[in-house]
């Protein structure tokens, strides 16, 4: 099952084996370059572009990218290339500065949902797995309740109850995705449960807690990993869909979401405005489902 | 066949009852007066008390046991809770604290132009999706296959509503090819008829008509279609990769079928059951896709109408049409789990 059987005999870790399929693998690298790209820049925004991405400042106003702008045109106005690469908003602030910033929130945001999910996620599943029965029942009827909303449409109603807010966001984007982590998990205790190295554990006088934690929940680990990887990316999008819905992050923030809705209302004058935020969310979202396939390539023990 | 759906449509009871009791008790579970957290801090006094008198916020919450020692055992049921139920049991969702309109009828009303972009955006999905997924499956490891993986990828990294932002800003506001917004010009007359503009014009024959609504149509749904579309393209593939492997396809080949005849008749007919499944469940993402999407295109439907009731506190909008889209969702599930018998004989429901 867990494909460490060939490899240990070589001294080899099942992680570095995936690890080094995962790096041979062109799309698995190039997600995982476009991750590293991103993490780096939200870390370092404030070297890479210093200033308050809030500042307004007036005299700059709706200033095209400066990047794709004609030599005459920088001349008249007396900028460089180098200005305002990205453009700025009627508000006077400098694009790329927002957009640099707003991968700080996405990413951590985004993760922090999916950790809490995890968690959550993989007790539920290890307890109705392990338990079975009316327990099992219970977790079940949870996790379809949860699934009956389609999409972001869960969040939406709690964090209409809760407050328009980026905290709320994050809550709710968390109980949205318990269930899928409660199904993986769930499902791996329900199989290996019964599988014989559980059941000679068991003879040999192992309590639940030890089953669960040492024999259980590290051979469902990476179907674990592969959905973690994917969901962040989900996690970015819903964070920038309930921004755009004026139900996560608040304007002037520099999120995502929240400057693709800025520039919405004058996408016709401006499109840079929304142009930006978006290919930052479509490209951090594409390198984790890149990474994410990847991974669940490398960790298909059918291919070893 | 018929027990099976019996029981199926049995077993969503608990779930829906499951769905009705968040619903309930998200607003009444955190601290503070509810009618204050549903309208927010900015409402006046009157609208707290209409909404207060509406859900019956002063009442007990499940069971009424002091009503009940005396004025008998019915006040027992006197509760927010069992009005709740009974009032969503036969879809009546309260009134709009702004516009008073009954939040039933204004989903009714609306449900057509959702639906309707809905359905096309699933067209879409399946018209592409699948030859496409075919096509990579039967070019395994070629370039064209890396391709389509790659696209199928990106499909899903989309955010739907920018991508509906573009779509406008390249088609309607460069190209000047497709309207940017609503669902038909303002110079048409709307049809009487089912609120499926494109069903009621080809009805009655005004093709004129359905032209302009298909006009319309296509760029909200190409945006709410598009992670639909990845993801049949996705299961198409791995699914044909599946069926293409086994003894049968080997058999059929070597009785010298065309290789036509091989991959439509016995390899694709096979691989399409988890395709269908996954069509089923990505109507979920539809129906959301199409609550982001709306907003963009100003398409009239229940997602718009849900963005506004946000944007102004009006939470019996927002509770009413996330419960009848949760709703919706489910039958469909439904459906789909049910129309496997028909596409897969040898399913036996018993």
């Amino acid at each position: 099952m867990n494909g460490t059987s060939a490899p240990a005999a070589h001294g080899t870790s099942l992680g570095r084996d995936v690890l080094k399929r995962l790096l041979r693998h062109p799309t698995g690298l190039t997600g995982l370059a476009i991750i590293v790209l991103f993490i780096l820049s939200a870390v370092f925004a404030p070297v890479i572009r210093p200033g308050d991405p809030l500042r307004t400042t007036l005299a700059t106003r709706n200033i095209p990218p400066t990047l794709i702008m004609n030599s005459a045109d920088l001349e008249r106005r007396g900028l460089s290339r180098g200005d305002f690469p990205l453009g700025t908003d009627a508000q006077g602030r400098d694009l790329l500065r927002r957009v640099l910033y707003g991968g700080r929130i996405s990413l951590r945001v985004g993760l922090i949902a999916v950790l809490i999910a995890m968690s959550i996620g993989t007790i539920l599943g290890l307890i109705g797995g392990y338990a079975g029965g009316r327990v099992d029942m219970f977790v079940v009827w949870l996790v379809d309740i949860l699934l009956a909303f389609p999409g972001i449409l869960l969040a939406i109603s709690i964090v209409a109850v809760l407050g328009p807010s980026l905290t709320n966001a994050l809550i709710a984007i968390s109980i949205t995705q318990v269930p899928i982590y409660t199904r993986i998990v769930r499902s791996a205790t329900l199989a290996l449960r019964q599988s014989e190295y559980v059941q000679a554990a068991r003879a040999l006088g192992s309590g639940a807690p030890r089953i669960i934690f040492g024999h259980i929940l590290p051979n469902s680990l990476s179907p674990l990993l592969v959905q973690l990887t994917m969901s962040t990316g989900t996690a970015i999008l819903d964070v920038a869909a309930l921004g755009f819905l004026g139900l996560g992050a608040q304007p002037p923030a520099a999120e995502w979401g929240v400057m693709i809705a800025d520039g919405y209302n004058r996408f016709r004058e401006a499109p840079w405005l929304s142009i930006a935020p978006g290919l930052a969310i479509f490209l951090s979202v594409i390198g984790f489902n890149l990474l994410g396939d990847a991974a669940r390539d490398a960790l298909d023990p059918r291919l070893n | 066949m018929f027990a099976y759906a019996t029981r199926r449509l049995l077993g969503l009871i608990p779930v829906l009852f499951g769905v009705s009791l968040l619903v309930f008790m998200i607003p009444r579970l955190v601290p503070g007066d509810p009618a204050t957290i549903m309208l927010g801090e900015r409402s006046s006094e009157a609208h707290r008390e209409r909404l207060r008198e509406e859900l019956g916020l002063n009442r007990p919450l499940f069971l009424d046991f002091q009503g009940a020692t005396e004025r008998g055992v019915g006040a027992l049921f006197d509760t927010q809770y069992f009005e709740f139920m009974g009032d969503i049991l036969v879809l009546e969702f309260g009134r709009s604290i702004y516009s008073f309109i009954q939040v039933r009828d204004g989903l009714f009303q609306r449900f057509p132009a959702t639906f309707e972009l809905a359905l096309m955006a699933m067209l879409l999905a399946v018209i592409f999706g699948i030859p496409l997924g075919v096509i990579a499956a039967l070019r395994r490891g070629t370039f064209i296959d890396t391709g389509v993986t790659i696209i199928a990828l990106a499909g899903v990294s989309f955010p739907v509503f920018w991508l509906g932002i573009i779509f406008i800003y390249i088609f309607a506001v460069n190209l000047g090819w497709l309207p940017s917004s609503g669902r038909i010009s303002v110079t048409s007359a709307i049809p009487p008829g089912t609120g499926f503009y494109v069903l009621d014009g080809m009805l009655q024959g005004r093709w004129e008509f359905v032209v302009d609504a298909l006009r319309h149509l296509i760029m909200p749904a190409l945006a709410v279609g598009t992670i639909p579309l990845a993801i049949v393209v996705r299961m198409t593939r791995s699914s044909m990769l599946e069926v293409l492997g086994q003894d049968y396809i080997r058999t059929a080949s070597a009785k010298g079928l065309s290789r036509r005849n091989v991959t439509v008749k016995h390899a694709l007919r096979n691989a399409l059951l988890p395709v269908i499944t996954i069509i089923g469940l990505s109507f979920g993402s539809l129906l959301s896709g199409a609550i982001l999407t709306e907003t963009v295109f100003s398409w009239p439907g229940i997602g718009r109408w849900i963005y506004q009731a946000i944007a102004s506190r009006d939470y019996p909008i927002i509770q009413g049409g996330v419960l009848f889209v949760a709703l919706v969702f489910v039958l469909v599930n439904l459906i789909v789990d049910l129309s496997y018998s028909i596409i897969d004989p040898r399913i036996q429901y018993s």
